[in-house]
């Protein structure tokens, strides 16, 4: 624990000294912020049903697969390709203390990152003073989604990032993994083979491990304790694959 | 074990890479607040053994022990009692020399009110001042190198592990890099690998020579030399015909014995190998003999001190010809046929 703390205040130093958290975090807000007055600029024209809110949230995956390799993939795989691993890990502290500190300083830019995002509602609650536009619910529920979702796909980051000792690859690693979780099993479920008798228990895995179904629920103020049971054990599941991804490289090495 | 006097006692110790063999057999002890030099052509070994006596890889079969402590069982353990410092030096490029000891010194578990004074007394010893607030990838190789020295001592461990430290420095570094290491001495024990030969002899109680993953020379220099190049040498530069010269020779010392000789040259000089496995000197000898003899033109007299470079390559070639025979006199060599 006491080590857990230190690399985990080491991790979040040396990515906050990192151009590329900074490149990260700029087009992410950026790129939402357009999204934001895009969506408002439509409901200026056309009245709409939903709140702002969720139909924000539900773009989430465009800068989820984009920011979460840049801020991971240099995590392990940068140690790797410097030897720094080797001096790191001959101190006294485990793979999984090394892991869990790095995985804890990426998952707390992610936050922050994300709770920039708070900014355009603040704005147009500043200038609009419609309760409709800035409807709690789908907020809370939208930021609790990425506060849990998180979890999972920050794991994914370093997981991809434990594979390789070159950035790039763990990025696109990362990348695909990510479309592959969120895009993927949209794609699957939309697939009118499921709908077969047959394929029932697939289609109801399928259903389960849909993301943007999770999303929808979190919107409506549903918080299911199998999505949560999801996330989180998928992120324990990934963090024990990082951890064995970095042993087995030592072993073979 | 545990109460056995030897701070590191590896024996049998083999490690396999895919099919290869890197380390073969290995056994030897180093004692408490010993210098230990580690010698060896390249990818002889000398960086895997390294790395398996830090807990860093896993050995294929044999055993480690550190301070008492099982490398393979109780990795923890020997993880808090050694310094390591890896070939290369690997560093982090962006973060700052004195906020990098401070990292290091936290994962080394040391309390925040012992880090800072250490910082300084390293930065001071290592002579790192100057630099303490620059980014280390922004560094020269030898700052960077000091770093990491600076980095391996920082906790004072009982065990430090430098794999080339001094590789990549200007002589005036290595001077200092030297002193420190001899500063270390008795206190905390030492294993070094090196290519630069001289520097080795100056600062190890003992040389371990090993070549293909197996130790083929262990005890000290001096030892070394008396044992893998047996004799001392001499060379004379003489006007002389070879039959007289025989004579007069062993009317010196019966185990005075020719090598060598070369053609005359346009003076008629001829240089002379002569060896003895005797350890007196007999250079004034030679000189008076051939002096008082007319018929003799000396020109010069040299008897040739073998280093420890001549040990090495003696020591490496043999083991090319002779793989598996035993050799080394030294106690704690054993080799297994």
């Amino acid at each position: 624990m006491r080590h857990f703390l230190t690399i985990l205040g080491h991790e979040v130093r040396m990515l906050l000294v990192s151009p590329g958290t900074y490149i990260a975090a700029v087009t992410f807000l950026a790129f939402m912020g357009f999204i934001f007055a895009g969506i408002l600029a439509e409901y200026s024209t056309v009245p709409q049903e939903s709140s702002p809110a969720v139909a924000f949230f539900e773009l989430f995956w465009v800068p989820v697969i984009f920011i979460v390799p840049l801020l991971t993939m240099k995590s392990i795989s940068e140690e790797r390709r410097l030897g720094t691993l080797e001096t790191l890990l001959t101190t006294p502290i485990s793979t999984g203390e090394v892991v869990m500190g790095k995985y804890g300083a990426a998952y707390l830019l992610y936050i922050s990152i994300w709770s920039a995002t708070g900014g355009l509602f603040y704005i147009l609650h500043r200038f609009t003073q419609d309760s409709f536009l800035l409807d709690l619910g789908p907020l809370i529920g939208g930021y609790l989604f990425v506060a849990v979702s998180g979890l999972l796909f920050v794991a994914i980051g370093i997981f991809a990032s434990s594979l390789s000792r070159n950035q790039a690859v763990a990025g696109i690693f990362g990348v695909v993994m990510l479309f592959g979780l969120i895009i993927g099993t949209q794609l699957l479920a939309g697939l009118a083979t499921l709908n077969l008798e047959s394929f029932s228990a697939v289609k109801s895995g399928v259903e389960y491990l849909r993301v943007f179904q999770h999303l929808d629920d979190f919107s409506r103020g549903i918080v299911d304790s199998r999505q949560l049971l999801f996330y989180v054990s998928g992120a324990c599941l990934t963090l024990v694959l990082s951890v064995l991804g970095l042993e087995a490289k030592l072993i073979h090495s | 074990m545990s109460d056995s006097p030897s701070a590191i006692a590896v024996s049998n110790l083999v490690k396999n890479y895919a099919g290869v063999t890197a380390v073969s057999n290995i056994s030897f002890t180093v004692a408490k607040g010993e210098i230990l030099g580690f010698l060896g052509p390249n990818g002889a070994g000398k960086s895997t053994t390294m790395r398996i006596l830090t807990g860093f890889l896993p050995a294929t079969s044999g055993e480690v022990q550190i301070c008492g402590h099982s490398v393979a069982t109780e990795t923890a353990a020997v993880k808090r009692v050694i310094g390591y410092m890896p070939e290369n030096n690997p560093l982090p490029e962006d973060i700052r020399v004195s906020e990098y000891l401070y990292y290091r010194g936290r994962l080394k578990e040391m309390s925040r009110k012992k880090l800072g004074p250490r910082i300084d007394e390293l930065l001071e010893l290592c002579d790192l001042k100057r630099v303490r607030h620059r980014i280390i990838g922004k560094l020269s190789k030898g700052f960077r190198q000091r770093i990491g020295i600076a980095e391996a001592i920082l906790a004072e461990p009982p065990v430090i592990i430098m794999d080339e430290p001094t590789i990549g420095l200007d002589p005036h570094q290595i001077l200092i890099v030297r002193d420190l290491i001899s500063r270390l001495r008795g206190r905390m024990t030492v294993i070094i690998s090196s290519h630069i030969l001289p520097e080795i002899e100056m600062t190890c109680d003992r040389v371990l020579i090993i070549n293909q993953g197996r130790v083929v020379a262990a005890g000290e220099p001096a030892a070394l030399k008396r044992e893998l190049l047996g004799r001392a040498r001499y060379e004379i530069e003489i006007v002389a015909e070879s039959a007289d010269m025989a004579g007069l020779i062993a009317s010196i010392d019966p185990s005075l014995e020719i090598t060598s000789e070369t053609m005359p040259d346009a003076e008629g000089f001829r240089t002379i190998e002569l060896s003895t496995d005797h350890d007196s000197d007999f250079s004034e000898d030679l000189l008076r003999h051939f002096a008082s003899h007319e018929r003799f033109r000396l020109r010069g007299l040299t008897r040739a001190q073998p280093t420890l470079e001549d040990v090495f390559l003696a020591a490496t070639k043999r083991s090319w010809d002779v793989v598996d025979r035993p050799v080394g006199k030294s106690e704690t060599v054993n080799q297994n046929s």
